[in-house]
């Protein structure tokens, strides 16, 4: 296995949706390759920072302001004949 | 290396009960699916849109959207994924109005194979996140994230942050599974690359400088 099919099949690979075979061939791809190593370690990183980061978490006094907002709308909606959107 | 499960697993049962009730007029039951999602639907139009006060019309407006069209909400599909369509699109919207001189589309991004293969295979720091404080993360993955063409912030913030499945995704955006897959793949080494100028191992071997 080459580093662009390595490459081809990291988000598969990371996704855990590899069949076993190709799974063997990239294992043993990334037991010697220390730049694709790097590449699926860092890569995987990248997805749990983000997936752990909490970026724009909705405040909770925000959140039922909106909440009251979106209801409000909604009310004023259903004494509205329907529209089509 | 273990595979990267997805977190957000709904009971739909429960979910089709809630929209069925509001179907039938119960608002109280339509709320509760507000409070089940709002904090989503924030995220993605944020994520999209980099702009709170844009994320908060968002959220209102694919509420309300929801809201208005559930009768036609045909139950074939998640109502969330229905829903974060519907967000998807707003937000995609405000980004129009704001920038009309770049076309958004969540079709433009990829014209040629290579542009994101990784060019810098330099290793990070064993826990690159601690280096900095929770506000300094903040800032550099917002930053680094607002970098990436909308397209792919989209994939990468409905597979990767949100949890969506590959299929839920591409229903949700109206492409391809193999056109998310693709983009994934790309928004996820980019991020990488971008994320690596500041996770980067230093030189002297010590990370915590």
């Amino acid at each position: 296995m080459k580093c662009a099919e390595f490459l081809h099949e990291l988000t598969n690979y990371l996704d855990g949706v590899i069949d076993e075979t190709t799974k063997v061939e990239l294992e043993n791809h990334l037991s010697w390759c220390h730049n694709c190593y790097v590449v699926c370690d860092t890569t995987k990183k990248t997805i749990e920072i983000y997936r752990d980061s909490q970026l724009y978490e909705l405040p909770e006094d925000l959140r039922s302001r909106l909440r009251g907002a979106i209801m409000k709308k909604c009310q004023q909606h259903k004494k509205r004949p329907p529209e089509s959107v | 290396m273990e595979a990267i499960q997805n977190k957000l697993e709904e009971p739909v049962s429960e979910e089709l009960k809630l929209v069925r009730a509001a179907k039938e007029g119960d608002d109280s039951a339509f709320e509760e699916l507000v409070r089940r999602y709002d904090r989503n639907v924030f995220r993605i139009a944020q994520h999209i849109t980099q702009n709170r006060e844009d994320a908060e019309d968002v959220v209102q407006e694919a509420f309300l959207k929801a809201y208005s069209n559930l009768a036609k909400f045909q139950e074939q599909s998640k109502f969330y994924t229905w829903l974060v369509r519907i967000a998807v699109n707003e937000a995609l919207m405000k980004l129009r109005r704001k920038k009309p001189e770049r076309t958004v589309s969540l079709d433009e991004d990829i014209k040629t194979e290579d542009d994101s293969l990784p060019r810098e295979i330099a290793d990070w720091s064993p826990n690159p996140e601690q280096q900095y404080t929770q506000a300094e993360l903040r800032e550099i993955l917002s930053k680094t994230i607002q970098g990436l063409p909308p397209g792919f912030r989209t994939v990468f913030v409905l597979r990767d942050v949100e949890g969506l499945s590959t299929e839920e995704t591409a229903a949700a955006l109206e492409l391809s599974v193999p056109a998310v897959k693709s983009r994934l793949l790309r928004a996820r080494l980019q991020l990488r690359e971008r994320l690596g100028r500041f996770f980067q191992k230093r030189e002297s071997g010590d990370g915590n400088q």
